[in-house]
């Protein structure tokens, strides 16, 4: 696991820290500094909401190699309200329970731990709408 | 009860109350508990065939993605939400637990990075056994109250484990809570006054290395858990010239429903007014998280001008003893964030066997 790349993400994993275009103004994430929507230099750092819908997934029963203790589990498209679509792994729910569409919110969670002794990796998932009181 | 000789004897008759110069209190707080739920009677199932009745009806057990810093992050979150001040504003957030993830490295510089504190933060992970965090709100009470700093997050979180077998199996949980401490202005409640009370007591511990902790068997009733509760809220309530009849709630550590019903009782406390904050039954011993999330509970439901009495015991041995007092801002700001009640609303039943692989005790 590169250390040193998880610790230069650590803003757009931990709280999604993405941008918006200074020109059209729409959101971009994960940030990447040219908007992909008109081209133009995209600086402005915004953090999304957290909360988006499924826009489509797949049951992964065979995962690749660090993700292996976690099978099988769900990974979603999902749709932020802001508008990006990230790829990320859906928590705390059971497989058939996922619908396209369904509202969901991001969670900080384990994603992966190097070994029993290396470092362990936090970041984004996403689980169904726990609304407030 | 066997003990009460030794706690009149032992108690201070002016007992140090601690209150800072500039008067501090919760202006926000948050819970969190993971969705899955182990009935006692599966631990009973596999271990004595049935025949040992669960010391509680379920506990709570974290997912395969879980620890105490992903649910540190939550909590922080729900707490932050509540107060409406943004995360640069916190000057310390402290974590009390006894499952930190890591041996060196600590907790809460994660969280703090998580929610946005970091950099101009002083973070720390604390250690007392089950008051880590209570012992961390006292600290925050004098660095708030001093002026040092505006606000400080402070934590209580736990996912603990118990050996298979073990009579802590059945109540060893998972959950805890956060609380922004900052200026009584701005509280939901105001802490009025604390005080703690420690002793050198070898009735529960775990040594450096060790996957499960040891317990002194019966010694953690009457010199451990009753003698440390019973002397510092005996103390609070004669320091600051309350009664019982005084609080509309009382909240104690939870190591079983019993304990703090026997407290309670002791002290001059009716089921009445420590039932919104006993959670034990539902979700078992959240050890550092025990006492604090109890108290997310009575702040779900609490009015102004009620007053809390909050008791937290960390084994080796102590206890740290609150007054809060809740205010006018209480009942809007509950809103912002899921309620105590909605997390253990929220619930899978597991077996025994997804139980051991979610806690990881298969070793592959
Ligand atoms: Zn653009």
């Amino acid at each position: 696991m590169d250390i040193a790349r998880n610790w230069r993400l650590r803003k757009q994993r931990y709280a999604l820290e993405g941008e918006q275009c200074d020109h059209c103004k729409q959101y971009i994430f994960p940030p990447r500094d040219i908007c992909p929507h008109c081209g133009e230099d995209a600086r402005g750092v915004h953090a999304m909401s957290g909360k988006g819908e499924v826009y489509s997934y797949t049951v992964v029963h065979e995962p690749p190699t660090g993700y292996e203790t976690q099978a099988p589990y769900a990974i979603a498209l999902v749709k932020l309200e802001e508008g990006p679509l990230v790829t990320a792994q859906l928590t705390d729910i059971d497989a058939a329970e996922i619908k396209i569409g369904m509202p969901v919110e991001m969670v900080t969670r384990r994603l992966r731990t190097d070994g029993e002794e290396g470092v362990i990796q936090y970041g984004y998932k996403f689980r169904p709408i726990l609304s407030a009181a | 009860m066997n003990g009460s000789a030794e706690i009149q004897a032992e108690r201070k008759s002016n007992a140090p109350i601690m209150r800072p110069a500039r008067k501090t209190g919760i202006t926000g707080y948050g819970a969190y508990v993971p969705r899955y739920r182990l009935p006692g009677k599966e631990i009973s199932r596999v271990w004595t065939e049935g025949n040992t009745p669960p010391i509680v009806p379920e506990k709570s057990v974290p997912g395969l993605d879980e620890d105490v810093v992903t649910m540190s992050i939550e909590a922080a979150r729900n707490a932050l939400a509540r107060a409406g001040i943004a995360p640069q504003k916190i000057g310390a957030v402290w974590v009390g637990s006894e499952s930190h993830p890591y041996a060196v490295k600590p907790t809460a510089s994660i969280v703090g990075e998580a929610i946005g504190a970091t950099p101009n933060l002083l973070a720390a992970d604390w250690e007392f056994a089950c008051k880590a965090g209570s012992e961390a709100m006292q600290a925050a009470m004098g660095m708030v109250g001093s002026g040092m700093i505006d606000y400080a997050l402070i934590l209580g979180m736990d996912a603990a484990q118990g050996r298979p077998g073990d009579a802590l199996e059945y109540t060893a949980g998972a959950g805890g809570a956060a609380f922004l401490i900052g200026p009584a202005e701005e509280a939901l409640a105001v802490i009025e006054a604390s005080y703690s009370y420690a002793t050198d007591t070898p009735d529960f511990w775990r040594r450096v290395g060790a996957n499960y902790p040891s317990h002194g068997q019966r010694f953690t009733g009457e010199p451990a858990y009753f003698r440390h509760t019973l002397a510092a809220g005996r103390a609070l309530l004669e320091a600051t010239g309350t009664q019982p009849g005084d609080y509309r709630y009382a909240v104690f550590h939870q190591p079983n429903p019993k304990f703090p019903q026997r407290a309670a009782e002791a002290l001059g406390f009716s089921m009445e007014q420590i039932k919104t904050g006993l959670l034990a039954p539902q979700i078992g011993n959240t050890y550092a998280g025990s006492a604090l999330i109890g108290l997310t509970a009575v702040l779900d439901e609490a009015a102004p001008g009620d007053r809390i009495l909050l008791v937290s015991f960390g084994s080796g041995a102590g206890s740290d003893a609150f007054q809060l007092t809740a205010t006018g801002r209480l009942p809007e700001r509950r809103t912002l964030a899921p309620g105590t009640g909605h997390y253990i609303a929220r619930r899978k039943e597991i077996d025994y066997g997804v139980y051991v692989r979610y806690r990881g005790k298969l070793k592959m």
